[in-house]
C-alpha cells in the first residue's frame, strides 16, 4: 500500500476512518448536549425508575395481574403482553382473511373477484390510523348501550362497551383433553416419519395424513367424551350497566384488532395472489404428465414454488402488523408504546422510555429477520 | 380494471349490455358457470341487497346535507350527517390558518398536485424537472409563510389540514430521496465501515415503528440540541419523517441497483469512468428507472404514514377531522367524519397506485420486448 491518496486502497481506508470519525464525533456531540440538558432540567437518568411504583391503572391486562401499586417494570410487562396478544391474534386472522381475499381475486366468478378487488383497493389506500378511528367510532358511538345490545349469535353481545362472548367453564378434564391432543400430534408426526421412511425403502404407500389427522383429533375427542363431555358455557348476562360473566373484548381491543386485521389482510391478499400467479401453468401440467394426483401435484410441485414467493413478503407483513399495533396509543389500548408513553409523561425520562420501545421492536424485528434468513437459505433455489 | 384478456371468454365485458345474447353468454360464463358458482353469485347478490339498501338509505336517502347547528342530525331516524362536512370542511382542509388567507394553502395544495402530475409524465423526466420542483416548493413556502407581496405572515404553528399533510409528505420525500440514494450506494459499497454504517442505520430505522421515531423527535430531539437552540414541532416531525422515509427508500433503490447486470459496471470501469461518473451516468439512471414503481408504492405508504403526526399533536388532515368532532354540536358523528378523511386519502393514494401499476406495465413491456412472456401473470 502506498501512503498516498492516489492509491485506491489507502484512499478507501482514509475515507472510512474519516466517516467513522465524523459519525462518532456527531454522536459524542449529541450525547454531551443531552447530558448538559438533562442536568440543566434536573432529570435523573438511568433505569432506576423501573422499580418505582407506577401509580396508574391499566384498563386491560393479559395474563399478568397488575394494580396501580405495582412497579413501572410490571406495567411495561403488561403492555408488552398486550402488544403480543393483539399482534398474535391479528396475524392469524389477517392470514386467514388475506388468503381468502387473495384467492377470491383469482376466482372465475366475476362478482367474487370484483368484490375482492374492491376490498383490496379501498383498504390498502386508506391510512390504518383512519381505519382504527373509524372502527373505534363505530363501536363506541354507533353500537347501542349494553341494555339494547345487538345479539347476532346466541351468547354474543355487541354493545358500546365491547364485545361480550361466552367462555368455557374450565374443568380439570380439559387439561386432559389438551394433553391428549398433544400426544395425538406427537403420534401423528411419528406416523408420518415412519410412513415416509417405509415408502422410501419399500415403495409401499400409506395414507399418513388422514391416519394422523384421525389420531390427532380422535384421541382428544375420546378423552373428552370419556370425561362426560364437560362443556358448560359461561354466557355473559346483563348485570347493572354492563355484562358480567363470559369474556369481554374491550372496544379498544376490538377496534385495534379489526383495523389491523382488515388493513393487513388487504396486503396479504395481494401477496397470496402474486404467489399463485407466479407458478406457471406448465408446472401443473408437468406434474400431471408425471402422473401425480391433483393433491400431490399441489403439495409437491405448486405449493413449494408459490410459498417461496409468498413467505418472505408475508413475514414482512407480520412484522408490519406488529409494528402497526403501536398505533394502539391513539385509541387508548394499553400496548407497550402507550404504557411507555405514560411512563415518559410521569417520570420525564424520555430517553429511557423510547429506548425501551425501540429495544422491544428491534428484538422482534431482528428475530423475525433471522428466521427469514434461515428460511430463505433453506428454500433458495440451488442452481447448478 | 380491464378484465384479463387471456381468461375472459368470447363476449367481452366491453360489449355486454349492448346485445342481450352476448350479455347472457357473458353472465353464464362469469357468474353461473357451475352450480357452485351460481349458488355463490346468488348468495352475494342477496347479501349485497340486504346490506347495500340500508347503507344507501343511510348514506344518501335519509342523509342530512345541510344543518349549520347540527340539530337536524340529531332527529330520530335521520341518516348520515354530511352537514358536519359541509360546516367544517374549511377547518378540515386548512386547519387554523387565518380564514381570509385560506386561498394560500389552497393554492399551495394545487401546486403540490401540479408537481405530482408533471412528475408523472414521462416526457418530463429531464434534469429541468428538478428545477421545476425547486421552484414549486419555493413558491409553496412563500405562499404558506407569507410576509412578502402584501401577504400576512403566518407562523407554521397555524398550518394545518390537507395542506400540512401534503407538505409533510412532499417535503419528506423530496429530501429523503437524495439521502436514500446515498444510503443505498453506501450499503453496496466495498468499504466495510461505510457499508456497516449504512446497514446499521437502515435496519435500525426499519426495525422500529414510526411512532417511536416521532416520539423521539418530539421529546428527545430538544435534549440533543445545544442550549438555547430550539426547533419547532413541525420541523422536528418533518426530520423524523425524512429519516424514516430515507431508510425505506434506500432499500428500494438498492433493489434497483442489484438488478443492474455486472457487465454495466464493468463496461463503465473499462471506459475509465470514476466511481461517481459510473454511478451518475451509467448505473443510477437505469437503476432508478426500474425502481420507479416500487418507489411510488413507498411514497403511497409514506403519504398514509403522515397521519401518524396526529399522535404528537400536529394539525394534519386526520387531526383536524378528529378535532372537528370535539365541537359539542358534532360529537358522535365519527363515522361520517372518518369516511370523509378516508375519501381524501383514498383519492391521492389510489391515483398514485393506479399510476404505479400503469407505469410498471409499460416499463415492463419495454423491458421484456422480444422475450417470451407467455404464461406469466400480471403479478
Amino acid at each position: 500500500m502506498h501512503y498516498s491518496l492516489r492509491d485506491a486502497r489507502f484512499r478507501a481506508l482514509v475515507f472510512q476512518v474519516v466517516a467513522l470519525g465524523a459519525v462518532l464525533a456527531a454522536l459524542a456531540y449529541l450525547v454531551s448536549n443531552t447530558v448538559t440538558n438533562l442536568e440543566a432540567r434536573k432529570i435523573a437518568s438511568g433505569f432506576g425508575f423501573l422499580a418505582r411504583e407506577a401509580g396508574f391503572a391499566i384498563g386491560e391486562t393479559t395474563f399478568i395481574v397488575y394494580s396501580a401499586a405495582d412497579s413501572y417494570l410490571r406495567a411495561l410487562a403488561v403492555g408488552l403482553a398486550n402488544t403480543f396478544r393483539v399482534a398474535l391474534v391479528g396475524v392469524v386472522l389477517a392470514t386467514v382473511v388475506g388468503t381468502l381475499v387473495g384467492l377470491a381475486r383469482l376466482s372465475s366468478n366475476w362478482l367474487v373477484s370484483r368484490l375482492a378487488t374492491l376490498y383490496v383497493e379501498v383498504l390498502r389506500n386508506v391510512p390504518l390510523l383512519v381505519q382504527l378511528f373509524f372502527w373505534y367510532a363505530i363501536i363506541s358511538e354507533n353500537l347501542p348501550g349494553p341494555r339494547a345490545a345487538l345479539n347476532p349469535l346466541p351468547g354474543v353481545f355487541l354493545s358500546n362497551r365491547g364485545i361480550a362472548v361466552p367462555t368455557l367453564v374450565i374443568e380439570s378434564a380439559h387439561a386432559w383433553v389438551l394433553g391428549a391432543f398433544g400426544l395425538g400430534l406427537l403420534l401423528a408426526w411419528r406416523l408420518a416419519v415412519w410412513a415416509r421412511r417405509r415408502q422410501a425403502r419399500t415403495g409401499q404407500q400409506f395414507h399418513a395424513f388422514w391416519a394422523g389427522l384421525a389420531i390427532a383429533l380422535g384421541l382428544p375427542l375420546a378423552v373428552f367424551l370419556g370425561a362426560g363431555a364437560p362443556s358448560a358455557l359461561e354466557v355473559p348476562a346483563l348485570a347493572g350497566f354492563n355484562f358480567a360473566g363470559g369474556a369481554t373484548l374491550t372496544p379498544e381491543f376490538a377496534a385495534l384488532l379489526a383495523g389491523l386485521t382488515i388493513y393487513t389482510a388487504s396486503f396479504i391478499a395481494e401477496i397470496v395472489r402474486a404467489g399463485v400467479l407466479a407458478v406457471q401453468r406448465g408446472q401443473f401440467e408437468a406434474a400431471y404428465a408425471l402422473g401425480l394426483h391433483r393433491n400431490l401435484a399441489m403439495r409437491l410441485v405448486v405449493l413449494p414454488q408459490a410459498l417461496r414467493v409468498i413467505v418472505p413478503p408475508l413475514t414482512s407483513q407480520y412484522l408490519n402488523l406488529t409494528k402497526n399495533s403501536s398505533l394502539a396509543v391513539a385509541i387508548g389500548y394499553p400496548d407497550i408504546v402507550s404504557i411507555a408513553n405514560t411512563a415518559i409523561n410521569q417520570t420525564g425520562q424520555a430517553i429511557e422510555g423510547i429506548a425501551i420501545i425501540m429495544t422491544v421492536y428491534l428484538t422482534i424485528s431482528l428475530s423475525i429477520s433471522a428466521f427469514m434468513n434461515w428460511y430463505n437459505k433453506r428454500i433458495a433455489l440451488v442452481e447448478r | 380494471m380491464g378484465s384479463d384478456p387471456f381468461i375472459a371468454g368470447p363476449g367481452q365485458a366491453r360489449t355486454k349490455g349492448s346485445d342481450p345474447k352476448v350479455a347472457l353468454a357473458w353472465a353464464r360464463e362469469h357468474l353461473f358457470s357451475s352450480w357452485g358458482n351460481t349458488a355463490v353469485t346468488l348468495m352475494i347478490v342477496y347479501l349485497l341487497w340486504k346490506l347495500m339498501l340500508p347503507f344507501l338509505d343511510w348514506a344518501l336517502v335519509k342523509a342530512v346535507w345541510w344543518s349549520p347547528d347540527g340539530k337536524a342530525c340529531r332527529v330520530e331516524d335521520s341518516g348520515a350527517c354530511w352537514a358536519l362536512i359541509a360546516d367544517k370542511h374549511r377547518f378540515m382542509l386548512f386547519g387554523t390558518y387565518p380564514f381570509d388567507a385560506q386561498w394560500r394553502p389552497a393554492l399551495a395544495s394545487l401546486i403540490f398536485v401540479a408537481l405530482y402530475v408533471v412528475s408523472a409524465i414521462r416526457a418530463c423526466w429531464r434534469p429541468w424537472l428538478a428545477l421545476v420542483w425547486l421552484g414549486g416548493l419555493a413558491a409553496i413556502g412563500v405562499l404558506m409563510w407569507g410576509g412578502v407581496f402584501g401577504m400576512v405572515y403566518v407562523e407554521n404553528e397555524r398550518w394545518g389540514g390537507l395542506a400540512l399533510t401534503l407538505l409533510l409528505a412532499t417535503f419528506g420525500i423530496a429530501i429523503a430521496f437524495p439521502l436514500s440514494i446515498l444510503l443505498a450506494l453506501a450499503r453496496r459499497s466495498t468499504m466495510p465501515v461505510i457499508r456497516w454504517l449504512a446497514i446499521g442505520y437502515i435496519e435500525l430505522i426499519r426495525g422500529v415503528p414510526l411512532i417511536s421515531l416521532l416520539f423521539m423527535a418530539s421529546v428527545m430531539l430538544p435534549l440533543f440540541l445545544p442550549e438555547g437552540v430550539t426547533i419547532d414541532k413541525l420541523l422536528r416531525a418533518q426530520i423524523a419523517m425524512i429519516l424514516f422515509a430515507a431508510a425505506y427508500l434506500a432499500e428500494v433503490v438498492r433493489g434497483g441497483l442489484q438488478a443492474i447486470p455486472r457487465g454495466q459496471y464493468e463496461a463503465a470501469q473499462a471506459l475509465g469512468l470514476s466511481y461517481w461518473k459510473m454511478m451518475g451516468f451509467i448505473i443510477l439512471p437505469q437503476a432508478l428507472r426500474i425502481s420507479i414503481p416500487p418507489l411510488v408504492n413507498t411514497f403511497i405508504g409514506f403519504f398514509k404514514d403522515t397521519s401518524l403526526v396526529l399522535i404528537i399533536g400536529l394539525f394534519d388532515l386526520l387531526t383536524t377531522v378528529k378535532v372537528s368532532l370535539t365541537e359539542p354540536k358534532w360529537t358522535g358523528f365519527g363515522v361520517e367524519a372518518y369516511i370523509f378523511a378516508s375519501a381524501v386519502y383514498f383519492i391521492f393514494c389510489f391515483a398514485m397506485s393506479r399510476y404505479s401499476q400503469a407505469l410498471e406495465a409499460s416499463l415492463g413491456a419495454a423491458q421484456s420486448r422480444g422475450t417470451n412472456g407467455a404464461g406469466k401473470g400480471v403479478a
